[in-house]
């Protein structure tokens, strides 16, 4: 018998270009990464078409206003972000003051907020009738003409809400490289005269650089990917951008050309960030087991420190969560109804299951590329692993457009030869927004998966070889058990992605079919903003469980490039 | 008769480098045998081409006339029935010992299951560690758990890839010799790899010397010893030194300590320079020997010492010599040469001809 002999010819070499001797592995791997590459394939291949009346339409209107909003929204996220988490992981990993080891973690609390959840929050409590605003005007006997007030539903609004919660990629990525930087730079410096702002700029803040572009460019994609912030504060982006052309004008050929676009930018970013993480492992690193002792903060200073850490936390997390458990205790008795409940069960079961399928496909592309560590089954799980930086709203089009298609075919086929409708089959259920998570959140359980097999020594599947176990056998007895850790970690990642997603669940969900996310966004838009809360809240709260992770991870002694997906 | 293993004229490659170029090697019954050489011969691809984990690029590898692997064609190892004990052992962190050891006894029932596991553990003297996990328990008991493991599924064949290296010199070689007589007992081949020859000795009937990937020798320790086929076996195994020598008119070659007799090999003439392999065992210390050499160095063990000796035209000599011949260094001592077999090679080649004195 021949089939899983793992060692033949690679299934494409390069140098003869000649395509040799596919096997299961390697086909299964090709196959589901090509499945999960098509909602963007399909996006660049629909936006190849000329460009119809409404892109014209498009450029000739609203078009320099999504780029310069998206452009601004990239950058001002970007400044934020930095200004935001490079202080904080600096205090934190270097210095010492009241509160430092709780900081360390909780800074990553804003985490667990979702863009579209504090923005809402901040509408409330800022807008006229909220209780900053009421009370400004109690307090002096304003009234409306009297005062400025600057307005959270516009641009620098939303580049505040989402510097806010995404802070924490930069503050993580920041954090260990500066936990990461040879101890003797920092001492070298000291001893010739550096005080503590000169040794920051001048030594570890360039030391750092490329682990703070990473982190600032993933904070960037994310900006990038919002619809829910912008579309509540009616910021035209190309998130929101694609969403009009698509649902409002109904033209998928521009609405894939915007999401091309906007792909494009996100690719430079990913680019720009590779590239950075690749020149971050270059840095020398010094003698890592001798750890720096931290720098103890004296006198006012080390209060100053405290209360810089608290500033981000404060506005990230403690207000907003503390005003959404507000609304949600005032609310409650209305909303907790069977409808709550029902919504719940859809939510959490629908992220369940897309977790647990997305774990078994980055099973399979783990292991088969363990198995076949061939260029093309490389490439294929490489290239399975971009998904995360395409935004949701390119996902589901990019879904909807060939699902559709496929149902139209179907449907035409059916009735001709039987003489029945099939309806939507795939756009129309759960196979399209289960497919959308696939291709969406495939490599946050795909980086897990990846670093645990790497974990296991490649004896341990050639002994459980030599003992008569077959590929799939080694994998179901020796990486599954060996590895639940990390399986049980990926699953928690991906649960909570799925459970916060709203711009494909919006575009893909079934008719009423409805999930805590995409309930929580229609109260809120219409103005229902405390009664959205206790929505919001479920979703904080279990979004709370991967920064516990995380700041396990981080009481680690090297916490870093794992923490982040 | 069909040879117990056989492996044909085998090519292995990473390309584009050639790891095995061109081994051939057979084991005619379920004996005990040994790849021996230096890091990086290429010893432990060929023990996992065996085990079919590498591919060929040439030749073949048959084991009871059995083919398992020719160019573009691996039995995948799980259907070989080859056992296999790993150099890090690779015992199973999640299963505790009995469920390691049960591990390949999948088909088989619960009862017979647990009675093999049982008499493995019983075995390599383990019954009582059945429920602990492998890091709960030492080393040595690591090492006999990887050993029943591999046996549990009654292979044909054992491959051992350094599998004591871990363990300290007297720990190894007591249980190279265990593992030695439980695979005689239950009538399983053995194939070690190794860079000790100690070990090799200890283990192996058969040994094969491998050097850049190419098997220069495969033979009985005693063999490798005493005939080296290659200047680099010669090296490798034991301790000697090669003394310059000229073939006489009668075939003997003479040396600075004098004649050393044998049937002169095919392709040597009198007159042709070669050395001739000098091994300690071949220096005899004698008083009344009318040769001497200066003690250069020395070196006690217990038993015997071994000095290093220096010729009159600055050559050296390694001699073994009883305890009870205490000498200075710088002191002269009789010797004389008495070589069994007599090993010689051209001078500034590697080739070697091997010929016994009665032969």
């Amino acid at each position: 018998m021949e089939v899983d002999s793992p060692h033949r010819q690679p299934l494409f070499r390069w140098k003869r270009g000649v395509w040799a001797r596919a096997d299961r592995w390697s086909l299964l791997v090709v196959g589901v990464a090509l499945a999960l590459a098509l909602p963007v394939l399909t996006v660049f291949v629909t936006a190849l078409q000329p460009p119809g009346a409404v892109w014209r339409h498009l450029a000739d209107t609203v078009l320099a206003d999504y780029l310069w909003n998206s452009v601004s929204l990239m950058l001002g996220v970007g400044a934020g972000a930095l200004l935001i988490g490079a202080p904080a992981a600096w205090l934190t990993s270097i210095h010492e003051f009241p509160g430092r080891r709780w900081f360390e973690w909780a800074l990553l609390l804003p985490m667990a907020i979702p863009a579209y959840i504090i923005a809402y929050t901040y509408t409330g409590l800022l807008d006229f009738a909220g209780p900053l605003q009421t009370a400004l005007r109690e307090w002096f006997h304003w009234t409306r003409r009297d005062y400025w007030f600057p307005e959270v539903r516009s641009l620098p609004g939303a580049v505040a809400m989402l510097a806010l919660v995404l802070y924490p990629y930069v503050y993580l990525l920041a954090r260990a490289a500066f936990l990461d930087q040879s101890v003797a730079v920092l001492e070298v410096s000291r001893s010739l005269g550096a005080g503590p702002w000169r040794r920051f700029f001048a030594v570890a803040l360039p030391m750092a650089r490329p682990a703070l572009i990473a982190g600032v460019s993933l904070a960037q994609m994310e900006a990038l990917a919002d619809y829910g912030t912008v579309q509540y504060f009616g910021v035209s982006a190309f998130t929101t951008g694609i969403f009009r052309v698509w649902h409002g004008m109904g033209d998928s050929a521009a609405a894939a050309q915007l999401a091309a676009l906007l792909l494009l930018f996100v690719f430079a970013l990913l680019v720009f960030e590779r590239l950075s993480r690749r020149r971050a492992r270059f840095h020398p690193a010094g003698n890592r087991r001798h750890r720096p002792a931290r720098v103890a903060l004296r006198g006012k200073r080390r209060w100053l420190a405290a209360a810089a850490c608290l500033m981000p936390l404060l506005f990230g997390f403690l207000i907003p969560a503390g005003q959404l458990a507000v609304w949600a205790a005032r609310t409650a008795p209305q909303v907790l109804d069977g409808r709550f409940l029902q919504l719940l069960a859809n939510s959490l079961l629908l992220a369940l299951g897309a977790a647990l399928l997305i774990l078994l496909l980055a099973l399979v592309l783990g292991y088969g590329r363990r198995l076949r560590p061939w260029p093309l089954t490389r490439l294929a799980v490489w290239g399975a692993g971009l998904g995360y930086a395409v935004p949701g709203t390119v996902i589901a089009i990019g879904v909807m457009l060939p699902f559709a298609a496929i149902d139209r075919g179907l449907d035409g086929w059916a009735r001709q030869w039987f003489g029945v409708s099939t309806g939507l089959l795939l756009s129309g259920t759960l196979t399209a927004l289960l497919f959308a998570y696939c291709a969406r959140f495939l490599p946050v359980a795909l980086h897990g998966v990846e670093a645990g097999l790497a974990r296991v020594r490649p004896s341990m599947d050639d002994a459980a070889r030599s003992l008569g176990a077959g590929p799939r056998a080694v994998l179901w007895r020796i990486h599954v058990p060996m590895l639940r850790g990390s399986l049980l970690t990926a699953v928690l990642l991906v649960f909570v992605d799925v459970l916060k997603e709203l711009p494909a669940t919006l575009i893909l969900r079934p008719f009423n079919f409805n999930t805590l996310a995409v309930r929580a966004y229609e109260l809120a838009s219409d103005e229902r903003l405390a009664d959205s809360a206790s929505f919001a809240l479920a979703i904080v709260l279990a979004g709370i469980g991967p920064v516990v992770l995380l700041s396990r991870a981080i009481g680690r002694s090297r916490p870093g490039y794992d923490a982040v997906p | 008769m069909t040879p117990f293993l056989d492996l044909t004229d085998i090519d292995i490659a990473y390309p584009p480098r050639r790891v095995i170029e061109n081994v051939s090697l057979r084991m005619d019954c379920a004996g005990i045998g040994c790849l021996l050489g230096p890091s990086g011969c290429g010893k432990t691809t060929l023990l996992r081409a065996i085990a079919g984990f590498e591919p060929l690029q040439r030749g073949s590898i048959r084991l009871r006339g059995v083919e398992l692997s020719r160019p573009g064609w691996t039995l995948p190892p799980e259907q070989r029935r080859i056992g296999m004990m790993f150099q890090d052992l690779a015992l199973f962190p999640h299963l505790t010992v009995a469920d390691n050891v049960g591990f390949g006894l999948r088909g088989w029932t619960t009862a017979e299951r647990r009675a093999r596991v049982h008499d493995l553990l019983r075995l390599v003297g383990l019954d009582e560690y059945a429920r602990r996990y492998p890091h709960q328990i030492s080393g040595g008991q690591q090492q006999r758990v990887a050993l029943a493991r591999a046996l549990a599924p009654r292979p044909g064949l054992l491959l051992l890839d350094e599998p004591f290296s871990s363990l300290d010199v007297a720990l190894r070689e007591g249980l190279a010799r265990e593992i030695r007589a439980i695979l005689l007992r239950e009538g399983i081949g053995g194939l070690l790899v190794s860079h000790d020859q100690f070990e090799a000795f200890a283990f192996a009937d058969e040994i094969g010397v491998l050097r850049k990937g190419r098997l220069l020798q495969w033979d009985s320790a005693y063999n490798l010893y005493h005939r080296p086929v290659d200047r680099f076996v010669a090296d490798f195994i034991g301790q000697g030194v090669l003394l310059p020598g000229r073939v006489g008119e009668d075939g003997r070659v003479l040396t600075e300590l004098g004649e050393v007799d044998g049937a002169l090999p095919a392709g040597y003439a009198p007159g042709d320079e070669v050395e001739v392999l000098v091994r300690p065992d071949d220096v005899i210390h004698d008083d009344a020997s009318p040769l001497s050499a200066e003690v250069a160095e020395r070196a006690f063990r217990g038993a015997e010492f071994l000095y290093t000796l220096k010729l009159p035209s600055g050559a050296r000599l390694l001699c073994l010599a009883s305890s009870h011949h205490n000498h200075a260094l710088g002191q002269r001592i009789g010797i004389r040469l008495d070589i069994d077999h007599r090993v010689m090679f051209r001078r500034g080649s590697g080739a070697g001809a091997v010929a016994g004195r009665n032969d």
